[in-house]
Protein backbone atom coordinates (compact mmCIF):
# COMPACT_ATOMS: atom_id res chain seq x y z
CA UNK A 1 0.00 0.00 0.00
CA UNK A 2 1.77 3.23 -0.86
CA UNK A 3 1.46 6.05 1.27
CA UNK A 4 -1.59 8.40 1.13
CA UNK A 5 -0.95 12.33 1.66
CA UNK A 6 -3.64 15.11 1.60
CA UNK A 7 -2.50 17.60 -0.63
CA UNK A 8 -3.52 20.06 1.41
CA UNK A 9 -0.46 18.58 4.02
CA UNK A 10 2.00 18.39 0.76
CA UNK A 11 1.73 22.24 -0.11
CA UNK A 12 1.89 23.53 3.84
CA UNK A 13 5.58 21.90 4.08
CA UNK A 14 6.22 22.91 0.03
CA UNK A 15 5.29 26.64 1.35
CA UNK A 16 7.81 26.44 4.34
CA UNK A 17 10.67 25.53 1.87
CA UNK A 18 9.79 27.98 -0.39
CA UNK A 19 9.56 30.57 1.78
CA UNK A 20 13.51 29.35 2.56
CA UNK A 21 14.29 29.18 -0.71
CA UNK A 22 12.77 32.93 -2.32
CA UNK A 23 12.59 35.61 0.01
CA UNK A 24 9.71 37.39 -2.27
CA UNK A 25 7.41 35.01 -1.51
CA UNK A 26 4.54 36.75 1.08
CA UNK A 27 1.37 34.21 2.27
CA UNK A 28 -1.71 35.45 2.97
CA UNK A 29 -4.56 33.90 4.77
CA UNK A 30 -8.19 34.71 5.97
CA UNK A 31 -8.07 32.99 9.25
CA UNK A 32 -7.84 29.23 8.58
CA UNK A 33 -3.88 28.73 8.35
CA UNK A 34 -4.20 25.56 10.30
CA UNK A 35 -6.41 23.85 7.94
CA UNK A 36 -4.74 25.41 4.81
CA UNK A 37 -1.70 24.66 6.24
CA UNK A 38 0.06 27.90 6.02
CA UNK A 39 0.81 28.07 9.80
CA UNK A 40 3.88 26.56 8.46
CA UNK A 41 5.13 29.21 7.06
CA UNK A 42 3.76 31.77 9.27
CA UNK A 43 5.74 30.10 12.28
CA UNK A 44 8.91 30.53 10.23
CA UNK A 45 8.66 33.64 8.74
CA UNK A 46 5.96 35.52 10.84
CA UNK A 47 7.12 39.16 8.98
CA UNK A 48 5.93 37.23 5.85
CA UNK A 49 2.59 36.20 6.41
CA UNK A 50 -0.28 38.00 6.93
CA UNK A 51 -3.64 36.61 8.56
CA UNK A 52 -6.14 39.33 7.07
CA UNK A 53 -9.28 37.80 9.40
CA UNK A 54 -11.97 36.66 7.84
CA UNK A 55 -12.09 38.89 4.87
CA UNK A 56 -11.17 37.18 1.63
CA UNK A 57 -11.74 40.12 -0.76
CA UNK A 58 -9.45 42.11 1.16
CA UNK A 59 -6.62 39.94 1.20
CA UNK A 60 -6.72 38.92 -2.63
CA UNK A 61 -7.28 42.80 -3.04
CA UNK A 62 -3.94 43.58 -0.35
CA UNK A 63 -2.04 40.82 -2.28
CA UNK A 64 -2.58 42.29 -5.95
CA UNK A 65 -1.00 45.26 -4.37
CA UNK A 66 2.01 43.30 -2.76
CA UNK A 67 2.28 41.55 -6.28
CA UNK A 68 2.51 45.17 -7.99
CA UNK A 69 4.86 46.01 -5.86
CA UNK A 70 7.51 42.77 -7.06
CA UNK A 71 6.43 40.31 -4.49
CA UNK A 72 4.87 36.59 -5.28
CA UNK A 73 1.83 36.61 -2.52
CA UNK A 74 0.44 33.21 -2.01
CA UNK A 75 -3.61 33.89 -0.93
CA UNK A 76 -5.21 30.66 0.98
CA UNK A 77 -8.77 29.73 1.92
CA UNK A 78 -11.46 26.82 0.90
CA UNK A 79 -11.24 26.56 -2.57
CA UNK A 80 -15.23 28.32 -2.77
CA UNK A 81 -14.48 31.20 -0.64
CA UNK A 82 -11.18 31.86 -2.38
CA UNK A 83 -12.44 31.63 -5.77
CA UNK A 84 -16.33 32.63 -5.34
CA UNK A 85 -16.27 35.08 -2.52
CA UNK A 86 -13.63 37.19 -4.28
CA UNK A 87 -14.05 36.65 -7.77
CA UNK A 88 -14.98 40.24 -8.67
CA UNK A 89 -11.48 41.32 -6.71
CA UNK A 90 -9.41 38.44 -8.39
CA UNK A 91 -10.91 39.29 -11.93
CA UNK A 92 -10.21 42.95 -11.83
CA UNK A 93 -7.15 43.71 -9.97
CA UNK A 94 -5.30 40.14 -10.47
CA UNK A 95 -6.52 38.65 -13.58
CA UNK A 96 -6.66 41.74 -15.52
CA UNK A 97 -3.11 43.36 -15.14
CA UNK A 98 -1.91 39.95 -14.76
CA UNK A 99 -0.48 40.13 -11.53
CA UNK A 100 1.34 37.09 -10.45
CA UNK A 101 -0.90 36.15 -7.39
CA UNK A 102 -1.24 32.55 -6.52
CA UNK A 103 -4.55 31.97 -5.30
CA UNK A 104 -5.01 28.74 -3.18
CA UNK A 105 -8.09 26.79 -3.02
CA UNK A 106 -7.60 24.20 -0.22
CA UNK A 107 -10.41 21.50 0.80
CA UNK A 108 -11.48 21.19 -2.92
CA UNK A 109 -14.37 18.93 -4.55
CA UNK A 110 -16.50 16.47 -2.23
CA UNK A 111 -14.12 15.01 -0.46
CA UNK A 112 -14.41 18.34 1.77
CA UNK A 113 -16.97 15.65 3.06
CA UNK A 114 -18.86 16.91 5.82
CA UNK A 115 -20.20 20.41 5.93
CA UNK A 116 -21.75 20.40 3.04
CA UNK A 117 -22.66 22.59 -0.37
CA UNK A 118 -21.33 25.95 1.26
CA UNK A 119 -18.00 24.58 1.62
CA UNK A 120 -17.78 22.01 -1.44
CA UNK A 121 -16.44 23.77 -4.22
CA UNK A 122 -17.35 22.14 -7.68
CA UNK A 123 -17.68 25.23 -9.59
CA UNK A 124 -14.45 26.76 -8.56
CA UNK A 125 -12.05 25.35 -11.81
CA UNK A 126 -15.29 27.19 -14.12
CA UNK A 127 -14.31 30.31 -12.30
CA UNK A 128 -11.18 30.43 -12.47
CA UNK A 129 -10.95 28.76 -16.10
CA UNK A 130 -13.11 31.54 -17.46
CA UNK A 131 -10.74 34.23 -16.34
CA UNK A 132 -8.25 35.27 -19.16
CA UNK A 133 -4.48 35.41 -18.35
CA UNK A 134 -5.50 32.49 -14.98
CA UNK A 135 -3.65 29.21 -14.94
CA UNK A 136 -4.91 26.98 -12.96
CA UNK A 137 -2.95 23.57 -11.68
CA UNK A 138 -4.66 20.55 -9.84
CA UNK A 139 -2.36 18.33 -8.69
CA UNK A 140 -2.53 14.55 -8.07
CA UNK A 141 -0.53 13.79 -5.42
CA UNK A 142 1.74 15.72 -2.70
CA UNK A 143 4.72 14.72 -5.10
CA UNK A 144 3.29 16.90 -7.79
CA UNK A 145 1.86 19.26 -5.32
CA UNK A 146 5.90 20.06 -3.74
CA UNK A 147 6.39 20.60 -7.37
CA UNK A 148 3.93 22.70 -7.89
CA UNK A 149 4.06 24.75 -4.95
CA UNK A 150 7.46 25.42 -6.37
CA UNK A 151 6.84 26.16 -10.20
CA UNK A 152 4.26 28.52 -10.07
CA UNK A 153 5.98 30.89 -8.29
CA UNK A 154 8.21 31.25 -11.11
CA UNK A 155 4.54 31.48 -13.42
CA UNK A 156 4.29 35.27 -14.33
CA UNK A 157 0.97 35.35 -13.75
CA UNK A 158 -1.76 34.55 -11.46
CA UNK A 159 -2.63 30.84 -10.84
CA UNK A 160 -5.18 28.81 -8.92
CA UNK A 161 -3.66 25.86 -7.00
CA UNK A 162 -6.58 23.52 -5.85
CA UNK A 163 -5.99 21.41 -3.24
CA UNK A 164 -7.59 18.64 -1.42
CA UNK A 165 -8.25 17.29 2.07
CA UNK A 166 -8.42 13.89 0.87
CA UNK A 167 -5.39 11.14 1.86
CA UNK A 168 -4.30 9.84 -1.48
CA UNK A 169 -1.84 7.82 -2.82
CA UNK A 170 1.77 8.74 -4.01
CA UNK A 171 1.88 8.76 -7.78
CA UNK A 172 5.11 9.89 -8.93
CA UNK A 173 8.63 9.57 -7.32
CA UNK A 174 10.95 12.34 -6.42
CA UNK A 175 12.33 12.14 -9.94
CA UNK A 176 9.20 13.71 -11.05
CA UNK A 177 9.22 17.13 -12.34
CA UNK A 178 5.99 19.37 -12.93
CA UNK A 179 5.58 21.97 -15.23
CA UNK A 180 2.97 24.22 -16.00
CA UNK A 181 1.14 23.09 -18.99
CA UNK A 182 2.04 19.83 -19.77
CA UNK A 183 -0.08 16.76 -19.15
CA UNK A 184 1.68 13.44 -18.08
CA UNK A 185 0.38 9.74 -19.28
CA UNK A 186 0.29 7.65 -16.02
CA UNK A 187 -0.67 4.42 -17.87
CA UNK A 188 -0.97 2.83 -21.76
CA UNK A 189 -4.18 1.46 -23.05
CA UNK A 190 -5.40 1.47 -26.87
CA UNK A 191 -9.37 1.19 -26.10
CA UNK A 192 -10.32 4.31 -24.06
CA UNK A 193 -8.74 7.02 -22.59
CA UNK A 194 -9.16 8.62 -18.90
CA UNK A 195 -8.59 12.48 -18.63
CA UNK A 196 -8.68 12.82 -14.80
CA UNK A 197 -6.91 15.88 -12.49
CA UNK A 198 -6.42 15.72 -8.75
CA UNK A 199 -7.46 12.56 -6.77
CA UNK A 200 -9.22 11.09 -9.60
CA UNK A 201 -6.16 10.74 -11.32
CA UNK A 202 -5.66 8.05 -8.23
CA UNK A 203 -9.31 6.56 -8.94
CA UNK A 204 -9.28 6.20 -12.77
CA UNK A 205 -5.76 4.48 -12.44
CA UNK A 206 -7.63 1.63 -10.00
CA UNK A 207 -10.87 2.11 -12.29
CA UNK A 208 -8.48 1.24 -15.07
CA UNK A 209 -7.13 -2.34 -13.20
CA UNK A 210 -10.73 -2.50 -13.26
CA UNK A 211 -11.41 -1.94 -16.99
CA UNK A 212 -8.62 -4.42 -17.68
CA UNK A 213 -10.04 -7.46 -16.33
CA UNK A 214 -12.94 -6.74 -18.50
CA UNK A 215 -10.64 -7.13 -21.56
CA UNK A 216 -10.26 -2.91 -21.89
CA UNK A 217 -7.02 -1.00 -21.84
CA UNK A 218 -7.39 2.24 -20.87
CA UNK A 219 -4.72 4.77 -20.93
CA UNK A 220 -4.66 7.46 -17.86
CA UNK A 221 -3.96 10.78 -18.25
CA UNK A 222 -3.08 13.22 -15.68
CA UNK A 223 -4.43 16.73 -16.36
CA UNK A 224 -2.70 19.04 -13.69
CA UNK A 225 -2.58 21.43 -15.74
CA UNK A 226 -6.17 22.07 -16.70
CA UNK A 227 -5.43 25.91 -18.37
CA UNK A 228 -3.45 26.73 -20.41
CA UNK A 229 -4.06 23.41 -22.01
CA UNK A 230 -2.73 23.19 -25.43
CA UNK A 231 -4.51 21.44 -28.09
CA UNK A 232 -2.00 19.28 -29.60
CA UNK A 233 -1.33 17.02 -26.12
CA UNK A 234 -4.84 16.33 -25.83
CA UNK A 235 -5.52 15.17 -29.18
CA UNK A 236 -2.45 13.17 -29.11
CA UNK A 237 -3.60 11.28 -26.06
CA UNK A 238 -7.66 11.16 -27.50
CA UNK A 239 -6.09 9.87 -30.72
CA UNK A 240 -6.64 6.06 -31.44
CA UNK A 241 -9.11 5.37 -28.54
CA UNK A 242 -13.28 4.30 -28.86
CA UNK A 243 -13.97 7.06 -26.90
CA UNK A 244 -12.35 9.64 -24.50
CA UNK A 245 -13.49 10.30 -20.41
CA UNK A 246 -12.88 13.20 -18.27
CA UNK A 247 -13.07 12.49 -14.31
CA UNK A 248 -13.41 15.14 -11.99
CA UNK A 249 -14.33 16.36 -8.58
CA UNK A 250 -16.10 19.23 -10.31
CA UNK A 251 -19.24 19.90 -11.88
CA UNK A 252 -18.94 18.49 -15.21
CA UNK A 253 -19.65 22.09 -16.81
CA UNK A 254 -17.12 24.18 -16.89
CA UNK A 255 -14.31 22.39 -15.88
CA UNK A 256 -11.84 19.64 -17.11
CA UNK A 257 -14.77 17.93 -18.94
CA UNK A 258 -15.75 20.94 -20.47
CA UNK A 259 -11.47 21.82 -21.30
CA UNK A 260 -11.11 18.56 -22.83
CA UNK A 261 -14.42 18.54 -24.95
CA UNK A 262 -13.79 21.88 -26.35
CA UNK A 263 -10.54 20.77 -27.72
CA UNK A 264 -11.80 17.59 -28.91
CA UNK A 265 -14.82 19.28 -30.54
CA UNK A 266 -12.53 21.50 -32.74
CA UNK A 267 -9.79 19.21 -33.49
CA UNK A 268 -10.38 15.85 -33.43
CA UNK A 269 -13.56 13.11 -33.96
CA UNK A 270 -13.69 11.68 -31.03
CA UNK A 271 -16.60 11.09 -28.60
CA UNK A 272 -16.33 12.29 -25.04
CA UNK A 273 -18.12 11.06 -21.85
CA UNK A 274 -17.67 13.81 -18.76
CA UNK A 275 -17.57 12.22 -15.16
CA UNK A 276 -17.97 14.05 -12.57
CA UNK A 277 -20.69 15.91 -10.62
CA UNK A 278 -23.82 16.61 -12.63
CA UNK A 279 -24.90 20.08 -12.28
CA UNK A 280 -25.77 19.85 -8.68
CA UNK A 281 -24.59 20.72 -5.11
CA UNK A 282 -23.04 18.98 -3.07
CA UNK A 283 -24.10 17.66 0.67
CA UNK A 284 -22.70 16.39 3.94
CA UNK A 285 -21.55 13.40 4.11
CA UNK A 286 -18.29 11.58 4.14
CA UNK A 287 -15.54 12.00 1.35
CA UNK A 288 -15.80 8.47 -0.02
CA UNK A 289 -19.25 8.15 0.07
CA UNK A 290 -20.03 11.20 -1.62
CA UNK A 291 -17.62 10.15 -4.80
CA UNK A 292 -19.24 7.13 -4.34
CA UNK A 293 -23.13 8.69 -4.76
CA UNK A 294 -21.48 10.49 -8.06
CA UNK A 295 -19.70 7.57 -9.63
CA UNK A 296 -16.09 8.60 -8.88
CA UNK A 297 -15.00 5.46 -7.11
CA UNK A 298 -13.10 3.38 -9.13
CA UNK A 299 -16.45 0.83 -9.73
CA UNK A 300 -18.22 3.85 -10.71
CA UNK A 301 -16.06 5.03 -13.05
CA UNK A 302 -15.61 1.34 -14.30
CA UNK A 303 -19.42 1.29 -14.69
CA UNK A 304 -20.02 4.35 -16.65
CA UNK A 305 -16.94 3.42 -19.03
CA UNK A 306 -19.04 -0.08 -19.31
CA UNK A 307 -21.78 1.78 -20.01
CA UNK A 308 -20.70 3.96 -22.64
CA UNK A 309 -18.94 1.89 -24.49
CA UNK A 310 -21.93 -0.43 -24.90
CA UNK B 1 3.30 76.28 5.71
CA UNK B 2 2.28 76.96 2.47
CA UNK B 3 2.83 79.67 0.69
CA UNK B 4 -0.03 81.80 -0.90
CA UNK B 5 1.80 81.95 -3.93
CA UNK B 6 2.25 78.14 -3.98
CA UNK B 7 -1.73 78.01 -2.99
CA UNK B 8 -2.17 80.26 -6.38
CA UNK B 9 -0.02 77.94 -8.49
CA UNK B 10 -1.50 74.83 -6.89
CA UNK B 11 -5.27 77.12 -7.98
CA UNK B 12 -4.10 77.50 -11.52
CA UNK B 13 -3.31 74.11 -12.36
CA UNK B 14 -6.43 72.82 -11.08
CA UNK B 15 -8.10 74.97 -13.08
CA UNK B 16 -6.14 73.73 -16.19
CA UNK B 17 -7.00 70.05 -15.04
CA UNK B 18 -10.90 71.04 -15.02
CA UNK B 19 -9.92 72.47 -18.25
CA UNK B 20 -8.59 69.16 -19.41
CA UNK B 21 -10.99 67.31 -17.88
CA UNK B 22 -13.56 68.94 -20.29
CA UNK B 23 -11.74 69.44 -22.84
CA UNK B 24 -10.90 65.78 -23.32
CA UNK B 25 -14.34 64.05 -22.90
CA UNK B 26 -15.74 66.17 -25.33
CA UNK B 27 -19.58 66.94 -26.36
CA UNK B 28 -21.89 64.20 -27.37
CA UNK B 29 -20.10 60.95 -25.64
CA UNK B 30 -21.72 59.74 -21.92
CA UNK B 31 -18.72 60.43 -19.39
CA UNK B 32 -18.75 60.88 -15.94
CA UNK B 33 -18.15 65.14 -15.34
CA UNK B 34 -18.76 65.31 -11.84
CA UNK B 35 -17.19 62.70 -9.90
CA UNK B 36 -13.82 63.92 -11.81
CA UNK B 37 -14.34 67.92 -11.71
CA UNK B 38 -14.84 67.16 -7.74
CA UNK B 39 -11.64 65.60 -6.92
CA UNK B 40 -9.83 67.85 -9.54
CA UNK B 41 -8.55 70.21 -6.73
CA UNK B 42 -7.51 66.88 -3.95
CA UNK B 43 -5.48 65.31 -7.22
CA UNK B 44 -3.67 68.46 -8.23
CA UNK B 45 -2.46 69.04 -4.84
CA UNK B 46 -1.13 65.54 -4.46
CA UNK B 47 0.97 65.45 -8.20
CA UNK B 48 1.77 68.81 -7.72
CA UNK B 49 2.09 69.80 -3.84
CA UNK B 50 2.40 66.71 -2.32
CA UNK B 51 3.72 63.11 -3.99
CA UNK B 52 7.34 62.76 -4.80
CA UNK B 53 7.06 61.73 -8.36
CA UNK B 54 9.18 62.11 -11.20
CA UNK B 55 7.33 62.17 -14.54
CA UNK B 56 10.51 61.24 -16.29
CA UNK B 57 10.49 57.95 -14.66
CA UNK B 58 7.43 57.28 -13.29
CA UNK B 59 7.87 53.43 -12.56
CA UNK B 60 11.13 54.88 -10.17
CA UNK B 61 10.76 52.01 -7.23
CA UNK B 62 10.64 54.90 -4.45
CA UNK B 63 7.99 57.14 -5.72
CA UNK B 64 5.03 57.72 -4.22
CA UNK B 65 1.95 55.39 -5.48
CA UNK B 66 -1.51 57.30 -5.99
CA UNK B 67 -4.42 54.50 -6.69
CA UNK B 68 -7.77 56.19 -7.80
CA UNK B 69 -10.16 53.68 -6.28
CA UNK B 70 -12.96 55.43 -7.46
CA UNK B 71 -11.48 54.19 -10.91
CA UNK B 72 -14.47 56.35 -13.25
CA UNK B 73 -12.74 59.25 -12.05
CA UNK B 74 -9.48 58.49 -13.46
CA UNK B 75 -9.61 61.74 -16.28
CA UNK B 76 -8.74 63.66 -13.67
CA UNK B 77 -5.30 61.45 -13.24
CA UNK B 78 -5.24 61.12 -16.87
CA UNK B 79 -4.72 64.94 -17.14
CA UNK B 80 -2.25 64.91 -14.51
CA UNK B 81 -0.29 62.90 -15.92
CA UNK B 82 -0.53 64.55 -19.10
CA UNK B 83 0.15 67.77 -17.62
CA UNK B 84 2.99 66.23 -16.04
CA UNK B 85 4.61 65.25 -19.45
CA UNK B 86 3.77 61.26 -18.43
CA UNK B 87 1.67 61.09 -21.37
CA UNK B 88 1.15 63.86 -24.23
CA UNK B 89 -1.47 66.23 -24.03
CA UNK B 90 -3.16 65.58 -27.24
CA UNK B 91 -3.12 61.57 -26.38
CA UNK B 92 -5.68 62.74 -24.03
CA UNK B 93 -8.33 62.95 -26.67
CA UNK B 94 -8.40 59.67 -26.97
CA UNK B 95 -9.87 58.59 -23.73
CA UNK B 96 -12.00 55.67 -24.21
CA UNK B 97 -11.31 55.17 -27.47
CA UNK B 98 -10.53 51.88 -29.14
CA UNK B 99 -6.55 51.15 -29.13
CA UNK B 100 -6.79 54.49 -26.31
CA UNK B 101 -4.18 53.73 -23.33
CA UNK B 102 -6.58 55.75 -21.85
CA UNK B 103 -9.07 53.16 -20.64
CA UNK B 104 -12.47 53.91 -19.16
CA UNK B 105 -11.65 53.03 -16.10
CA UNK B 106 -7.48 52.75 -15.01
CA UNK B 107 -5.51 49.85 -16.24
CA UNK B 108 -2.21 49.72 -15.00
CA UNK B 109 -0.83 47.60 -17.82
CA UNK B 110 -2.23 50.04 -20.68
CA UNK B 111 -1.39 53.70 -18.91
CA UNK B 112 2.26 54.63 -17.39
CA UNK B 113 1.43 56.23 -14.66
CA UNK B 114 -1.29 54.25 -12.79
CA UNK B 115 -0.92 51.92 -10.02
CA UNK B 116 -3.67 49.46 -10.52
CA UNK B 117 -6.54 48.19 -11.46
CA UNK B 118 -9.86 49.38 -10.38
CA UNK B 119 -13.28 50.51 -11.40
CA UNK B 120 -15.18 48.02 -9.97
CA UNK B 121 -16.10 50.45 -6.16
CA UNK B 122 -14.54 49.48 -2.81
CA UNK B 123 -11.60 47.53 -3.70
CA UNK B 124 -8.87 50.58 -4.11
CA UNK B 125 -8.22 50.71 -0.15
CA UNK B 126 -6.91 46.94 -0.01
CA UNK B 127 -4.88 47.52 -2.87
CA UNK B 128 -3.66 50.46 -1.22
CA UNK B 129 -2.95 48.58 2.18
CA UNK B 130 -0.87 46.09 -0.27
CA UNK B 131 1.46 48.33 -1.74
CA UNK B 132 1.57 49.78 1.97
CA UNK B 133 3.17 46.95 3.19
CA UNK B 134 5.25 46.31 0.39
CA UNK B 135 7.08 49.49 1.02
CA UNK B 136 7.76 48.03 4.86
CA UNK B 137 8.68 44.47 3.64
CA UNK B 138 11.24 45.80 0.99
CA UNK B 139 12.48 48.90 3.15
CA UNK B 140 11.08 51.25 1.01
CA UNK B 141 10.17 55.13 2.49
CA UNK B 142 7.43 55.63 -0.46
CA UNK B 143 3.90 57.20 0.75
CA UNK B 144 0.20 55.59 -0.36
CA UNK B 145 -2.56 58.03 -1.27
CA UNK B 146 -5.74 56.47 -2.02
CA UNK B 147 -8.84 58.42 -3.33
CA UNK B 148 -12.51 56.99 -2.51
CA UNK B 149 -15.38 58.10 -3.38
CA UNK B 150 -18.33 58.41 -0.60
CA UNK B 151 -20.31 56.71 -2.52
CA UNK B 152 -17.59 54.06 -2.94
CA UNK B 153 -18.06 53.52 1.09
CA UNK B 154 -21.11 51.49 0.60
CA UNK B 155 -19.26 48.81 -0.30
CA UNK B 156 -18.65 46.69 2.54
CA UNK B 157 -14.62 45.37 1.52
CA UNK B 158 -13.56 49.44 2.36
CA UNK B 159 -14.11 48.42 6.02
CA UNK B 160 -12.84 45.23 5.95
CA UNK B 161 -9.78 47.54 4.58
CA UNK B 162 -10.36 50.20 7.16
CA UNK B 163 -9.59 47.66 9.67
CA UNK B 164 -6.71 45.88 8.17
CA UNK B 165 -5.16 49.52 7.96
CA UNK B 166 -4.82 50.60 11.72
CA UNK B 167 -3.86 46.87 12.57
CA UNK B 168 -0.57 46.97 10.44
CA UNK B 169 -0.25 50.61 11.69
CA UNK B 170 0.02 51.22 7.78
CA UNK B 171 1.00 55.16 8.88
CA UNK B 172 2.47 55.11 5.35
CA UNK B 173 -0.91 55.59 4.06
CA UNK B 174 -3.50 58.08 3.62
CA UNK B 175 -7.36 57.88 2.48
CA UNK B 176 -9.04 60.82 1.14
CA UNK B 177 -12.65 60.59 0.33
CA UNK B 178 -14.42 62.95 -2.21
CA UNK B 179 -17.01 63.56 -0.14
CA UNK B 180 -19.18 65.11 -2.72
CA UNK B 181 -22.86 63.36 -1.23
CA UNK B 182 -24.06 62.17 -4.30
CA UNK B 183 -23.97 58.56 -6.06
CA UNK B 184 -25.22 57.36 -9.80
CA UNK B 185 -28.98 57.76 -9.17
CA UNK B 186 -29.50 59.91 -6.05
CA UNK B 187 -27.83 61.42 -2.55
CA UNK B 188 -25.31 59.10 -0.71
CA UNK B 189 -27.39 59.11 2.39
CA UNK B 190 -30.80 58.41 0.30
CA UNK B 191 -29.40 54.59 0.32
CA UNK B 192 -26.97 54.34 3.51
CA UNK B 193 -26.17 56.98 5.16
CA UNK B 194 -22.62 57.44 5.83
CA UNK B 195 -22.57 60.12 8.96
CA UNK B 196 -20.69 60.52 11.29
CA UNK B 197 -18.43 59.77 9.07
CA UNK B 198 -15.08 61.20 10.90
CA UNK B 199 -17.16 58.96 14.02
CA UNK B 200 -16.88 55.51 11.98
CA UNK B 201 -13.44 56.38 10.61
CA UNK B 202 -12.15 57.24 13.69
CA UNK B 203 -13.62 54.48 15.80
CA UNK B 204 -11.62 52.13 13.07
CA UNK B 205 -8.63 53.37 14.59
CA UNK B 206 -7.86 55.88 11.94
CA UNK B 207 -6.77 59.66 12.61
CA UNK B 208 -9.04 61.73 11.17
CA UNK B 209 -9.23 65.81 9.24
CA UNK B 210 -12.24 66.91 7.52
CA UNK B 211 -11.84 69.74 5.14
CA UNK B 212 -12.78 71.52 2.22
CA UNK B 213 -11.91 69.54 -0.50
CA UNK B 214 -11.93 72.95 -2.79
CA UNK B 215 -9.98 75.16 -0.59
CA UNK B 216 -6.23 74.31 -1.26
CA UNK B 217 -4.62 75.83 1.18
CA UNK B 218 -6.44 73.42 3.47
CA UNK B 219 -6.11 70.25 1.11
CA UNK B 220 -1.96 70.98 1.49
CA UNK B 221 -2.15 71.29 4.76
CA UNK B 222 -3.89 68.32 5.35
CA UNK B 223 -1.93 65.87 3.73
CA UNK B 224 1.02 67.82 5.88
CA UNK B 225 -1.24 66.66 8.57
CA UNK B 226 -1.72 63.11 7.18
CA UNK B 227 1.95 62.06 6.39
CA UNK B 228 2.91 63.60 10.29
CA UNK B 229 1.03 60.64 11.77
CA UNK B 230 3.08 58.31 13.49
CA UNK B 231 0.56 56.25 15.50
CA UNK B 232 -2.45 55.61 12.54
CA UNK B 233 -2.98 55.95 9.17
CA UNK B 234 -4.94 59.03 8.24
CA UNK B 235 -8.60 59.61 6.77
CA UNK B 236 -8.59 63.27 5.35
CA UNK B 237 -12.61 63.52 4.59
CA UNK B 238 -12.94 66.53 2.05
CA UNK B 239 -16.22 68.06 1.36
CA UNK B 240 -16.36 68.88 -2.20
CA UNK B 241 -19.22 70.01 -5.16
CA UNK B 242 -20.02 66.77 -7.57
CA UNK B 243 -19.32 68.85 -10.75
CA UNK B 244 -16.99 71.68 -9.36
CA UNK B 245 -16.19 74.45 -12.04
CA UNK B 246 -19.24 73.80 -14.00
CA UNK B 247 -22.04 75.82 -13.13
CA UNK B 248 -24.83 73.75 -14.21
CA UNK B 249 -23.29 70.23 -13.51
CA UNK B 250 -22.70 71.40 -10.15
CA UNK B 251 -24.22 69.02 -7.57
CA UNK B 252 -26.80 67.47 -10.28
CA UNK B 253 -27.14 63.88 -9.95
CA UNK B 254 -28.04 63.37 -13.09
CA UNK B 255 -24.59 64.82 -14.73
CA UNK B 256 -22.94 61.69 -13.23
CA UNK B 257 -21.87 59.97 -16.14
CA UNK B 258 -23.93 61.88 -19.26
CA UNK B 259 -23.21 63.40 -22.56
CA UNK B 260 -23.08 66.83 -23.33
CA UNK B 261 -24.41 68.67 -26.17
CA UNK B 262 -21.97 70.50 -28.07
CA UNK B 263 -23.71 74.12 -26.71
CA UNK B 264 -22.98 72.49 -23.29
CA UNK B 265 -19.78 71.74 -23.55
CA UNK B 266 -18.57 75.10 -25.06
CA UNK B 267 -20.62 76.53 -22.37
CA UNK B 268 -18.34 74.55 -19.51
CA UNK B 269 -15.14 74.93 -21.33
CA UNK B 270 -16.22 78.58 -21.81
CA UNK B 271 -17.34 78.84 -17.79
CA UNK B 272 -13.26 76.56 -16.94
CA UNK B 273 -11.51 79.01 -19.32
CA UNK B 274 -12.68 82.08 -17.61
CA UNK B 275 -11.84 80.62 -13.84
CA UNK B 276 -8.23 79.67 -15.83
CA UNK B 277 -7.83 83.22 -16.56
CA UNK B 278 -9.25 84.67 -13.48
CA UNK B 279 -6.46 82.66 -11.65
CA UNK B 280 -3.71 83.15 -14.27
CA UNK B 281 -4.49 86.95 -13.28
CA UNK B 282 -4.60 86.80 -9.92
CA UNK B 283 -1.19 85.40 -9.29
CA UNK B 284 0.64 87.74 -12.32
CA UNK B 285 -0.94 90.57 -10.45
Amino acid sequence: MPERVETRVAYGEALLALGRARQDVVVLDADLYRSTRTVLFAEAFPERFLDLGIAEQDMVSTAAGLAASGLIPYCNSFAMFITARCYDQTRIQIAYPGLPVKLVGSSAGLTQGPDGASHQSLEDISLMRGLPNMAVVVPADDVETHQATFAIAGWPGPVYLRLGRYPTPRLFDESYRFEVGRMVRMRDGGDLVLFACGHMVAKALEAAELLARDGLQARVVNVSTIKPLDAEPVRREAAGVQRAFTVEEHSIIGGLGSAVCEVLAEEARVPVTRLGVRDQFGESGLADELLAKHGLQPEGIRSSVLRALG
Amino acid sequence: MVTPQEIRRLERLAAEMRLQIVRMMGPGKAHHFGGSLSAADLVTALYFYKMRFDPANPSWPDRDRFLMSKGHSVPAQYAALAMLGVLPLEELATLKQLGSRLQGHPAMHYTPGLEGCTGSLGQGLSYANGLALAARLQGRSYRVYCLLGDGELHEGQVWEAAMTAPQHRLTNLTAIVDQNGLKAMDAVAAAKDLEPLDERFAAFGWAVRRIDGHNMAEICAALDWATSQSERPAAILARTVKGKGVSFIENQVAYHNVALTEAQHAAAIAELTARLQEVTGCQSA
